[in-house]
C-alpha cells in the first residue's frame, strides 16, 4: 500500500491512487493492495478503475473476506458508463484499451454510503468506524 | 455511438453462432441480477412453462439462493422452431453481505450468520458462473427500483466485456411503482423486455426473445 503518515486516530485515511501506480501491478495485486487498505478503514480513490474483469476478481475475493463482526463488504462506486461500451470491440480492434478510464471509490460498507450518483457525479457519506 | 454499438452487438451474435455451439450442446444462459429481483420466479416461471418442474423455493429474503442451480434442456419452441437452452439461477450479486439485515427477517444470530456465510460463497460462485461457463445472461432487474446501481453497472460492464449476449428483464411490471422507461434509459444499448415473472404478464414476448437472442 502507498506509504503514509501516522493516521489520525480519529479520521478517516483516504489513498488517492494514480494510474502510473495501479499500471505497475498484476491484477490480484491490485486487488489486495485495494482489500488490505479498504479492511483497515481507508477510502480508495482510483485514478483509473479496475477493468470489467478485475472488478469481478474484487467481488469475489471481497466474498470469501467477508466476516461477521468484522468486515461486511465495500462499497464500490465509479461513473456509470450509459450508452455502451463504444470502444468494446472496435476499440480492440484498432488496439485501444477501453478499461480503466473511469474514477473508482471504494471503501468498507459498513463506513461509506453512497447518497446519490449520475452520470456525472458521486456523492458519498463517509464516516468513522 | 449507437451504429457502433449494433454493429458490436451485431458481431458479437455472429460470432456466438458460429463458435459456440459446434457440439451442439444446449446454451447456457445464465439469470443474473442484485438480490430480490426475481431471478429465480423467473427461473421458475421458465422451467415450469416448459418442463413441468420448478428450478428453486422463492422467497422475499433477500439472498433466497445461495447456490446456483442449472436446470438442462428447457425446450422453447417459437415460430415452429424449438430452441433447447440450460437455465442456470445464480444468487444475487452485492458487494457486501452484514448478517444483520437478516436479523429483520425473524432470524436467530446463528442462523443470519450461516445465511450470510452461504451468501457470500453463492455470490462468489456466480462470479466465477459469469467468468467461466455460462454462454448467454438474462439479467433480471426490479422495475420498481433504481437500475443506476454500482452493482448493475458492474456486471453489465462484465457481460459486455466478455461479448455474451444478453437480455435486460424490467421484472415486477404488476406493481403500481415500475418504471420500465428507467431501466431502457439506463441501458440503452440493450434490449429491455419488460415482465412478470410472478404473474406470467408478458411471457409470450420474454420467450420470443430467448428464442431469437439465445439460438
Amino acid at each position: 500500500m502507498p506509504e503514509t503518515t501516522d493516521p489520525t486516530p480519529d479520521g478517516v485515511q483516504i489513498d488517492l491512487i494514480s494510474r502510473e501506480r495501479m499500471e505497475g501491478l498484476t491484477s490480484m495485486e491490485k486487488i489486495r493492495s485495494i482489500l488490505d487498505s479498504v479492511r483497515e478503514g481507508n477510502i480508495v480513490i482510483l485514478e483509473a478503475g479496475l477493468s470489467p474483469d478485475e472488478e469481478s476478481r474484487l467481488i469475489e475475493v471481497t466474498m470469501s473476506e467477508i466476516n461477521p463482526d468484522d468486515f461486511s463488504g465495500i462499497e464500490i462506486e465509479s461513473y456509470p458508463t450509459t450508452g455502451g461500451n463504444e470502444q468494446g470491440f472496435l476499440g480492440r480492434l484498432m488496439g485501444k484499451d477501453s478499461d480503466g478510464q473511469k474514477l473508482t471509490v471504494i471503501g468498507p460498507a459498513n463506513q461509506i454510503e453512497t447518497l446519490h450518483k449520475d452520470e456525472t457525479i458521486i456523492s458519498a457519506l463517509v464516516s468513522r468506524k | 455511438m449507437g451504429l457502433l454499438t449494433d454493429l458490436r452487438n451485431s458481431v458479437s451474435r455472429v460470432q456466438d453462432k458460429l463458435f459456440a455451439d459446434g457440439d451442439g450442446e444446449p446454451k447456457r444462459i445464465g439469470i443474473y441480477g442484485p438480490p430480490n429481483a426475481g431471478k429465480t420466479t423467473l427461473a421458475n416461471r421458465i422451467a415450469r412453462d416448459w418442463t413441468g418442474d420448478a428450478v428453486g423455493p422463492e422467497s422475499h429474503v433477500p439472498h433466497e439462493t445461495r447456490r446456483a442451480r442449472r436446470k438442462e434442456n428447457v425446450e422453447i419452441e417459437r415460430n415452429g422452431k424449438t430452441v433447447t437452452i440450460d437455465i442456470v439461477d445464480t444468487p444475487g450479486v452485492a458487494t457486501k453481505v452484514d448478517y444483520e439485515e437478516f436479523l429483520d427477517h425473524d432470524m436467530e444470530k446463528e442462523e443470519a450468520v450461516r445465511r450470510s456465510r452461504e451468501a457470500t460463497e453463492g455470490v462468489a460462485e456466480a462470479m466465477h458462473w459469469l467468468r467461466e461457463d455460462v454462454d448467454g445472461v438474462i439479467y433480471v432487474l426490479d422495475a420498481t427500483e433504481d437500475p443506476f446501481t454500482q452493482v448493475n453497472t458492474m456486471l453489465i460492464g462484465i457481460i459486455e466485456s466478455r461479448d455474451l449476449p444478453v437480455l435486460i428483464f424490467a421484472n415486477k411490471i404488476d406493481l403500481e411503482d415500475a418504471n420500465i422507461k428507467r431501466i431502457r434509459d439506463a441501458y440503452p444499448q440493450h434490449e429491455t423486455v419488460p415482465l412478470s415473472a410472478l404473474e406470467g404478464d408478458n411471457m409470450d414476448e420474454v420467450y420470443s426473445k430467448i428464442a431469437e437472442y439465445f439460438a
